[in-house]
Parts: C-alpha cells; structure tokens; sequence
C-alpha cells in the first residue's frame, strides 16, 4: 500500500522544551491511523508539523509525497483539519465560518454541508462567540468533512462533544474511511480508537514506543487467564512468559505473555480444565503498558528524559505488575 | 479568593442593607487582587506620567527663566492653532511655569489618565466576563457588584496615587511659581479627570460584550470631550464648559486656584459609576445590553475571499475611527473661520506664524489640525497591522493557515487593509476638515487643498504599518513595540514646538518627514523615499512570517 503519511527522526524543541525527540509515525493510505499519548506526548506538535505550521528541527515528515513545509498550500488543498480546541472569530456565524474554511480549502460541497450540519444538530446562523466548546468542535468537524479531502488530520476532534454526537461523528469517519479516505486520528478516547482504527502508534515523550493494529499489539501483550482445574496445577511457575502467577487450590490466576499463551493453556489442560476465562489486553492496558510507571511513580517528572525511556520500546521491559492489570481485566 | 469573606451575619442586619451589603461582598478581596495583578502595570503608568510631567516642569523652568523669555512665549501661544492644541487663554494673563503646565500639558495629561482609567476599568471587567474567569469569581462567595466597585476603587487607588505623586513630585521641584498649594490642585485635577472617565467606562462596559467595544466607546469620550474643548477654547467659551477635559484647565491652577471645578468631575463620576451600577442589573455575566444577534446560515462571496474575510474583521475599528475623525475633521474646520478672525496683535502672530513657518492664520492651524489627524489614523494602522498577532496568539490563524490559504495572503490582506484603511481614514478627516472649514472660512478652494494635506501624511502611515509587519514577522511577541511611532509622533509633534527639540528628534519620526501642507509647499522626494521604506519593511516583514513556526496555543 501506498504510505499516506511518512514522519522519521522528528526533533522539535520550544526553548528548554523537547517536544518531539525521533518520532517516526507511517500511515498507509486509506486507513484510519490512531494516534495515541497523554497531553504533552507531541501529538499536537506533530500535526502541527505535519501541516506546515511549525518546522521541524531535524527528522523527515513527507505527506501524501511532498513536503509539508515547502508544499505546504498545495497539500492544504487535499487535507482537511480539526484541531482540538477550536477558535471561531467571535462576529461571524457557524454557517459563514463553516463556508469560509471550507471554500479556502479549495471546495465546498453545499449537500454534504447541510446535511451533516443536520446530523451534528448544529445552530449556523449563531455567532462564533455564542457557541460552547462542543458546537466550535462541531464547526470545525463539519467544515473539514464538507470539502473533498483526501487525508483528515484529526487532533482530539471530539474533546466537548456528547455521547450522542460521539456516535455520530464514528459513523461519519466510517463514511470517510469507505469512500477511501485516510485519516489520522489523535485521540484520548480509547472506545473510539478501538472502534475506528486500523492501526495505531502510541507516543509517549516524544517519540513512539509502539505502533501496528491492535491484533499485533494484543498479541505481543499479556493476557490475564483465570482457570479452574479437578487437581491443583503445578510447574506453570517454572513456564517462560508466565507472571504474576496465583495458585490457591483449584484455582489459578496468571498473566501470560502472547508468545507463551498456547503453551501455557496446554499445560492447564494436563491438570483437566473445569472453566476457563481470559481477557485479551485492551487498549487502556496496552496504554498502561507504556505509562504505567509514570502512574507508579506519581506523574510525568520530567526527570526522565526520552533517552532513558527508549526501554519501554522492547515489549517484553518490565510490566507493570500483575496485580494492577488484574484490577483493569475484572 | 474569597477566604476572608466572613460568612453573613443573618441576625443583626436588616433585609434592606443586607442585600445592599451582600451586593458588593467580596470587593475588598478583589481589590487586593487588582493590585496584585496590576502591581506592574500600574507602577509604570504613574512613574511614567508623574516623571513626565516634571521633566516637562523643568524644561520649562529652563527655556522661561526670565518675563521676556515668558512674554515670547505668550506671543506663541496667542494664536487660534496654539490654543486648540493646549487651553483657554486666561492661562497667558500670568505664564508662569507652573501656569504653562496648566496649559500646555494638563489638556494632554487629562487624555493620557483617561486613558489609563478606561483602561483600568474595562480590564478588571468586561475583559473578565469576556475571557470567562469572571464566571469563575462570581461562583465564589462575591456579590453581583463587587467586580464593578473593584474596578471603580481600583482605578480611584491609581488616581490619588497620581495625584499626591504630582503634589508631592511638583512642591519638592520647588520651581519658580509652581507652590505647594498649586502642585497639591494640578495633581487633583488629574484624579478628577480620570474618575470621570473610570465612570464612563463603568457605563461603556455594560452596553457591549466585548472589551474592545466597552473601551473603544470610553476613548470615544475621552476624544469628543478633547475636541469639545479645543473647540470652546479657540471659539465659544460654552462648548469647553461641556467638557470634562474643559473643567479642569477652568481651576486656572497657579493662576486662580480654583478648587470648585473639581466638584463638577467628582459629580458626573459619582452619576455615570451609579449609571453602570443600575445598567449591570438588567443584564447577565457575560453579555452586553444588547442582545446578541443571530447571522447568516451562509458566507457571502466576498467573506471567503482573504481581503474580503480581513476587511470584515476590520470593519467594526474602520468604521469607528472613521466616524471618529471625519467628526474631528468637522469640528476643526468649523473654527477654522473664527481662527482667521482671532488676530488681534498682528506683529506677535506673524512672529510666531514665522516660527511654524505658515502663511496665513488659518494655513497654520490646519497644519496643526493635520497632525492630530495623522496620529490618530496611525492609531488605527498599528491596531489594524496587529491584528494578525492578534488573531495568531488567539489560535484563530491555525485553522485558516491549514487550508489552501498561503501565509502570505493571509498576512498580505491584512497589510493591504491597514494601508487602504489608514489612507481612506486620512481622505475622510481631511474631507471633514475641508467641507466644514471652506463653509466657516468662506473658501471653496479649501476643500481639495486640505484633502491633500491629509493624504501627504499616506505615506508616513505605510511606514508604521511597515514596522508592525516587520516586528510580526520576525519578532511576533515584540508586535506591541509597534506603539511607539505613533506614541513618539505625538510627543513630537504636540510637545516638540513647545519644548523646541532638535530637529534630529522629529526626523527620528516617519511622520517629521512630510511637508507641513498646507503651511509649506509640497515635497515629493520624502515622500517616495517613505513609500519605498514602507515596501521595504512589509517585504522583510512577509519574509519572516514565511520562515517562522506559528504560534500556537
């Protein structure tokens, strides 16, 4: 397939600040990427990159195979953006905001306007400053998906929205996403990455510390078994890949890592299965994953630099422990 | 916030001054708070004003030490265009220095403390209830007026300070007819003239929602009551007594010592602060009076056209400023007849006519007048070339930088709305000046002759844009230093004559280059050299913006 989306190496610092320190990101044409990290990770920072409003300190960033600081306002005429706090000029309606993006966008599709303005349930004749943070969201969203753009750059899109809307606005990118539409998707709302999105990449201090389809992802993650046996299982302590491991009688209560879940449930079947559950890793586990320490150790302390935690990129690097995973997969 | 706010003694109190007093709970803490935030804000206004005036006090003890040095200066300022740029003649029947100061400088100073008052006010209100935090402070255990009295006690608190800085700075100068008694007046003249103006403010902030509305209104007041007096001053002596600004240079401070006057300002303070008081009841936090109006579904063709976009976010300031000077223009040129007839010492006017360099009576006053004229159209250019920094750090540029706008278009039609805006606000003062002054004066030939006037200052106006541009291109969160041209034209166009500095200082200025229509005769060269200055700067300006990050919320 066809990259949409190519970012290696990506450097940006403000001042003292390094935002970004070697984020590599790919997004393949026609799918719907999430992009996943904490607020200060470097997502907003990297669109920002990615749409030629800040320039990059050293790294590569190509879009749709041009430059997105040289070609800047040819590539503006393909994409389409929402960022994630939404200004509107406080005297000019929805509806004329609206219009105004869209047309500098290169095009508005006047059914496609009114009819999602329809489907968002939004007010076009109030003024910008009349509006609460959800419906700004809602202008933004709508002008973006009114003008025919090949790539959406989405950061945050639904910050403010209600639920209702939420639905909405997945069916819409749903919509996008079948007429072959490639979208990058920033987001805190895991419900909504795990519904969309083909792949993802988790960022975390600037830099990525994992990316593929949630499959990959579980795969290589731990997944919490709870089993019941007729005699009391043995040995699984001394089996590669298991942690956290809980023997109370009959029952057992493991972590195993996705390599050594066949061999693991072989094991138990030695001792004769009564009932079995496991729970495959969500995407807030696989997050926890990458953050948990920082959870652990109160906050981001801004001590620990990008270098040090290049750690976190080996997936088998110390997990949280069991117990909190445990806690999440009941 | 509110920490100290005791909780409301419901027993002892009665209904009726308990509501009155659970109104303005927690203005106290408030005020507090106001300092706090303002303490910088604050202390550079009074040091700048106060340090300002005695240096002023002391260049004049320095140029008017003995009464033949007194009288020359009486000559000059015996003429129609003197006169509308200072005070009321009985200031000349003693000119003392303390006299000049009271003359000169207290007309230009009740502008400035107006200004800082305004300012002031409409900062610790409608810019609270517009930016949201005031939603935040009123939850809190605060009384529905008590934003409104901490604003108003606020900018009292920078008033007396000022005025017993004044006092105290004047007595210890110990000049040669400035007293004690005199500094103690001329300081309180200034706290009079800013409560006014704080009061106006407090009415100004309640008709709008928003803060460049509420102050745009108040300086309006502050210009109409200038004009008002510069007028009255030159023609009838009724219209000064309309103005605020006219009843404190009527103390005659250091010559009659009038105290009275004040009790006019402190009055129509009191009524106008009791005014915002009733008006902010019949309204919610966070709106204006009036009531917010429904738009259009769709965008008009012109709206998504980049000029036509930046012409509509300009416009509101346009027509405001345009409004503004055309009514100055007209208030002017209707004295221009009566300066022509105010010659009564020929030989003293044609001496100072000779120092101006003017031909005729009315000739010098419409150079003066043009001046005036200038400065405020820069006003406007410097608010309207940063208004892209102003969009920029509002986070409104992002969206629009995103699509298939370039950032030089976006800039460029700001720039190109500033040049044409400043240019056509130039073409309405002088048609304002002209039309009202060929009727007064009795001379249709006026009309065009003023007009181009007006326009030869085009060029000096490019320039300021051109270093707006310039800053916000290459020096984004320097954009505010922009405010010195026009700040620096002022001082030397209103005070240079008075204080007679050098000539390198005024050619400093884009402003000190262009010919001084219609007294002298026109010039070309300095006025191509501007304009080629002035695309200059917009280019360099453009370049940078092209090469820097946006910045972003």
């Amino acid at each position: 397939m066809k990259k949409a989306i190519t970012v290696a190496g990506l450097h940006k610092s403000f001042g003292r600040t390094h935002a970004l320190a070697g984020l590599d990101l790919a997004v393949e044409a026609g799918e719907v990427h999430g992009f996943l990290g904490p607020n200060g990770a470097g997502k907003s920072t990297t669109i920002r990159i990615l749409l030629g409003l800040l320039r990059a300190d050293s790294g590569g960033a190509q879009l749709l195979g041009k430059d997105p600081w040289k070609d800047a306002v040819e590539l503006h005429r393909r994409l389409a953006y929402v960022p994630g706090d939404v200004e509107l000029w406080p005297g000019l309606t929805g509806g004329e905001a609206i219009d105004l993006l869209a047309k500098l966008r290169g095009g508005l599709d006047r059914r496609r306007r009114d009819e999602l303005i329809e489907r968002f349930d939004l007010d076009p004749v109030k003024k910008g400053r009349a509006y609460s943070k959800g419906n700004r969201q809602k202008v933004a969203i709508v002008a973006a998906l009114a003008s025919d753009a090949e790539l959406l750059l989405l950061d945050e899109p639904t910050a403010g929205l209600d639920p209702l809307m939420e639905v909405v606005f997945q069916d819409v990118i749903l919509q996008a996403k079948a007429a072959g539409k490639t979208v990058l998707l920033s987001s805190h709302i895991l419900a909504q990455v795990e519904k969309l999105c083909d792949r993802v990449s988790i960022v975390r201090r600037g830099r990525t510390v994992q990316s593929g389809t949630l499959g990959e992802m579980r795969h290589l993650t731990r997944t919490t078994v709870e089993a019941e046996t007729e005699r009391p299982a043995t040995g699984l302590d001394a089996m590669p890949g298991v942690h956290g491991l809980r023997v109370t009688d009959r029952r057992v209560n493991f972590a195993v890592d996705g390599a050594h879940l066949d061999a693991a449930i072989r094991r138990l079947g030695e001792f004769g299965i009564r009932s079995l559950t496991s729970h495959p890793p969500t995407l807030e586990e696989l997050m926890l994953r990458h953050y948990g320490d920082e959870l652990a150790s109160g906050g981001r302390t801004g001590k620990n630099d990008p270098a040090s935690s290049g750690a976190a990129d080996t997936l088998d690097a110390a997990a949280p422990s069991t117990g909190g995973k445990g806690g999440v997969a009941r | 916030m509110t920490g100290t706010v005791a909780p409301l003694d419901v027993s002892g109190t009665s209904a009726t001054t308990r509501t009155a007093s659970v109104a303005f709970t927690g203005t106290g803490t408030l005020v507090r708070f106001g300092l706090r935030r303002d303490r910088v804000r604050m202390s550079v206004w009074l040091l700048a004003l106060t340090l300002g005036t005695l240096a002023t006090a002391a260049e004049y003890k320095a140029l008017y030490a003995t009464p033949e040095e007194r009288a020359a200066a009486v000559g000059s300022m015996d003429s129609p265009a003197a006169l509308a740029m200072t005070g009321p003649r009985h200031y000349l029947s003693d000119y003392t220095a303390g006299a000049m100061l009271g003359h000169q400088l207290l007309g230009f100073m009740a502008v400035l403390v107006g200004l800082m008052s305004v300012l002031i006010v409409t900062r610790h209100t409608r810019d609270e209830e517009e930016t949201g935090r005031a939603e935040l402070v009123r939850s809190t255990v605060v009384g529905h007026h008590a934003q409104l009295a901490s604003a108003l006690l606020l900018a009292a608190v920078a008033n007396l300070a000022l005025a017993l800085l004044l006092a105290l700075g004047l007595t210890a100068m110990g000049i040669d007819g400035i007293g004690p008694g005199g500094a103690l007046l001329y300081g309180f003249t200034h706290a009079a003239i800013g409560l006014v103006f704080a009061g106006t403010a407090a009415v100004t902030a309640q008709i709008t929602a928003h803060t460049r509305g509420a102050s745009g209104m108040a300086l309006a007041a502050i210009g109409v009551a200038y004009v008002l007096r510069a007028s009255g001053d030159v023609g009838n002596d009724a219209l000064s007594w309309l103005s605020p600004i006219g009843w404190i240079q009527r103390t005659y401070v250091f010559v009659d010592d009038r105290w009275w006057p004040l009790a006019l300002c402190l009055g129509l303070a009191a009524l106008t602060a009791a005014y915002g008081f009733v008006l902010s009841t019949r309204r919610d936090v966070g709106a204006g009076l009036r009531a917010a109006r429904l738009g259009r579904r769709t965008a008009s063709d012109a709206l998504t056209r980049p000029f036509g976009f930046a012409l509509r976010l300009h416009r509101g300031t346009l027509l405001g400023f345009g409004a503004g000077l055309c009514l100055m223009g007209v208030m002017y040129g209707s004295i221009l007849g009566e300066a022509a007839d105010m010659v009564k010492d020929v030989e003293q006017v044609q001496e100072a006519l000779a120092r101006i360099g003017g031909s005729t009576v009315a000739e010098s006053f419409a150079t003066m007048v043009m001046v005036v004229v200038a400065v405020v159209a820069a006003v406007y250019v410097v608010m309207a070339a940063l208004r892209p920094r102003a969009e920029e750090s509002a986070g409104r540029a992002e969206p629009l930088l995103a699509t298939g706008l370039s950032r030089n278009r976006w800039l460029g039609s700001h720039v190109a709305v500033a040049l044409a805006g400043g240019t056509a606000l130039l073409v309405l003062a002088g048609l304002g000046f002209g039309l009202a002054g060929a009727a007064s004066a009795g001379d249709g030939g006026l009309v065009l002759d003023l007009v181009g006037a007006a326009v030869a200052y085009a060029p000096a106006l490019w320039v300021t844009v051109g270093v707006a541009v310039l800053l916000f291109g290459w020096f984004p969160r320097a954009g505010a230093l922009a405010w010195i041209v026009p700040v620096y034209a002022f001082l030397v166009g209103y005070l240079g004559p008075i204080l007679q500095l050098p000539d390198w200082m005024k050619n400093l200025s884009p402003f000190g280059h262009v010919p001084q229509l219609p007294a002298a005769g026109m010039d070309w060269p300095p006025l191509l050299a501007l304009t080629a200055v002035a695309a200059g700067l917009i280019l360099l300006g453009l370049m940078g913006f092209r090469r820097r990050d946006l910045e972003t919320k």
